[in-house]
């Protein structure tokens, strides 16, 4: 399914298979590796004994989709997003160009009993991903809550909308520039405005 | 139509196997024929309506008819959308859901969340990775223990720390006997919404025992903070065999009680058999995991499919059922104690001996005599609980199995004594989005009995 809704602009050129890797290049997790075949500039990394794929962000629904149709990861456990604007060391696999966001996606495949997580770079000046939601439905919170507290948009979401802040709030709260404690507390029977 | 009427004001003729409300109460012809109050009471009927045997139910031969036209179901779909909550008793907390409704049928409900957001993932990066555990324990306020341990192993993944036997076994003990809690929270709450509501005398009275045994072995009923990165808090107490087994003996007799009492009750079966039903398929689709994923006939626990601590040494079976319903997500949940109360009984027969606690002078502060005597002691105690200490940088996800499903945590580290990112995969969060398929073409009533059955706990949804 996801192969015939691919956009057509995406850059790297999934549709036409990169070219094979060296055999000591490849990645030991099989998963891995048919992801960094199919998606040229993906880049695995172990965590911590986990498989960890690094992909351009405008592959990112793309691969879910592979990852569901075609090497049954039935489930897409969790999304969220990380800020390392003011990280001291900043963790990122050998190879990728580090920016401000990350997104990251948790698969599970309930089959074949494992795990796998893609980690896209989002850069600050355009935050925004493709949304899972059109493969997996149950991204639909996680993304709300992503786009509510750090300000990534996913396009293709049905309803973007804040989840956790009321709706008329100003900022993104897990963003590491907005700081704790930036709105003072309200007492009861304060004359100031909210 | 007049002679009837004649017939039933004529006490010889009243025959008391005819019930009277066998005739139309308010049909056209009797309104227009007959005053408001159809019989004055008479000597027979009052011996009937008060004689032995009166109190029976009879089986209606017809409905009451309604006068004054029809009852407004609009044939155009003209829907009202009403709030459910934020302050309603059965929402179990502070859920607000917004239902399209049909009469009284739903024709779409969505959750709105948010009202208990107290930014928890912000605090967690504000805190060192020694006061973390503080601040998820009060996430998933019925199951803490789950929300330290999977916090722990997060942090001890990025440490690669290894944590001794015993800190395991009695991790896995606490895991489970605060899944025995949880599950009896849900008992009583469950039974309360539905229209049991002793039920929810009988569910905190176990619940309770449960908790004074953890209270003895964490000191505090609740937010324990004592699951810990490279191990636990402290010991088991003196005497804690006997507190747990009896406990045990306890709960299992309560667990018979709540079956006796519920699992073959006609009203329950009433309210819970075919109510909220939802598929496998449905369930993987939106990421929902725990009972509701396993009440559907799928048995996926993280604890058998990918065992962490030493859930690959005790002996439990996955409970699991086919039909995806309210009665059997009630009907799992109520198995699962009994399963947990053999892991328990287990872990107390094979508790290991050893330390409690890593002794990695890194992550564990020093015993207590040590700082009487020595200078050094009580600086790395002091520096330990000012500054923590340090993560090298990378990140991770754990995920263990809490009563409400899969919990996860995505720990960012960037080599400092606090983390970047402290995600918390909530199983709430994710099980609530399983509430808008199960009320769908519901009644309000079942609306309810639903969402007790998904079992939320509001502070994890909005963290």
């Amino acid at each position: 399914m996801a192969d015939e809704v691919r956009e057509p602009d995406h850059e790297g050129e999934p549709e036409a298979p990169a070219p094979p890797r060296p055999v000591e290049d490849r990645p030991s997790d099989e998963v891995a590796a048919a992801l960094c075949d199919r998606f040229a500039d993906a880049i695995f990394f172990e965590s911590h004994g986990q498989s960890v794929v690094y992909l351009d962000r405008a592959h990112l629904a793309d691969a879910g989709g592979y990852l569901r149709d075609d090497e049954q990861f039935t489930m897409c456990v969790d999304v969220t997003a990380v800020d390392h604007l003011v990280d001291g060391v900043r963790h990122a696999a050998p190879g990728v160009a580090p920016e401000r966001f990350e997104v990251v996606a948790n698969f599970l495949s309930h089959t074949r009993n494992r795990r796998i997580r893609l980690i896209c770079e989002v850069p600050e000046s355009d935050p925004s991903v493709p949304s899972l939601t059109g493969v997996y439905p149950g991204t639909d919170f996680a993304e709300r809550e992503v786009f509510d507290l750090f300000g990534i948009r996913f396009d293709g979401h049905p309803d973007l909308t804040r989840i956790l802040m009321p709706d008329d709030w100003v900022g993104h709260p897990l963003r590491k520039d907005d700081p704790s404690a930036r709105v003072p507390v309200t007492f009861k029977g304060d004359p100031r405005p909210r | 139509m007049s002679d009837e009427l004649a017939g039933v004001t004529d006490p010889n003729v009243l025959d008391p196997s005819e019930d009277a409300i066998a005739e139309p109460i308010g049909s056209q012809e009797a309104a227009a024929d007959h005053p408001f109050h159809r019989v004055p009471a008479d000597e027979a009927r009052l011996e009937r309506q008060t004689g032995e045997g009166a109190q029976e139910l009879r089986t209606r031969e017809r409905e009451i008819v309604m006068t004054g036209g029809t009852w407004p179901v609009d044939e155009l779909g003209d829907t009202m959308v009403i709030n459910m909550g934020p302050q309603h008793p059965s929402t179990h907390g502070v859920l607000r859901i917004m239902m399209e409704l049909d009469s009284e049928e739903v024709v779409r409900a969505k959750a709105i969340i948010g009202y208990l957001h107290t930014g928890m993932e912000k605090t967690g990066e504000e805190l060192t990775y020694v006061q973390g555990a503080t601040n998820v324990t009060r996430m998933d306020y019925a199951s803490p223990l789950s929300n330290e341990l999977v916090y722990a192993t997060a942090v001890e993944r990025l440490l690669d720390l290894e944590v001794p036997e015993r800190a395991t076994w009695m991790r896995m003990m606490l895991v489970e006997l605060n899944r025995i809690s949880s599950h009896l929270l849900f008992q009583a709450t469950n039974g309360m919404d539905i229209g049991a509501v002793s039920m929810i005398i009988y569910g905190w009275r176990e619940r309770e025992e449960v908790l004074r045994l953890l209270e003895s072995i964490t000191g505090l009923r609740m937010n324990h903070d004592y699951i810990r990165v490279g191990g636990v808090a402290a010991d088991l107490p003196d005497g804690w065999r006997e507190h747990v087994l009896n406990t045990m003996d306890i709960v299992e007799a309560g667990v018979a009680e709540y079956d006796a009492l519920l699992s073959e009750n006609p009203i329950w079966l009433e309210r819970t058999v075919g109510i909220g039903a939802i598929t496998t398929e449905e369930c993987i689709a939106l990421s929902i995991t725990g009972p509701i994923l396993r009440s559907t006939g799928f048995a996926w626990d993280l604890r058998k499919a990918q065992p962490y601590l030493a859930y690959d040494d005790v002996d439990f079976d996955v409970i699991f059922t086919e039909n995806g319903d309210v009665f059997d997500r009630y009907r799992i949940r109520l198995y699962e104690i009994l399963e947990s109360v053999k892991i328990v009984r287990q872990c107390v027969a094979n508790m290991p001996g050893g330390d409690y606690r890593v002794q990695d002078r890194k992550v564990t502060p020093p015993p207590r005599a040590r700082i009487d005597e020595s200078m050094e002691a009580l600086i790395h105690h002091f520096k330990l609980f000012t500054e923590g200490f340090k993560v090298p940088a990378g990140e991770t996800y754990t995920a263990v199995e809490s009563p409400r499903g899969e919990i996860g945590c995505y720990m960012v580290s960037d080599g400092s004594g606090k983390p970047v990112r402290m995600h918390i995969r909530g199983p709430s969060f994710y099980n609530l989005q399983a509430m808008g398929p199960m009320v769908r073409n519901s009644l309000v009533a079942d609306a309810v009995a639903i969402v007790s059955s998904i079992d939320p706990i509001l502070g994890e949804v909005d963290r």
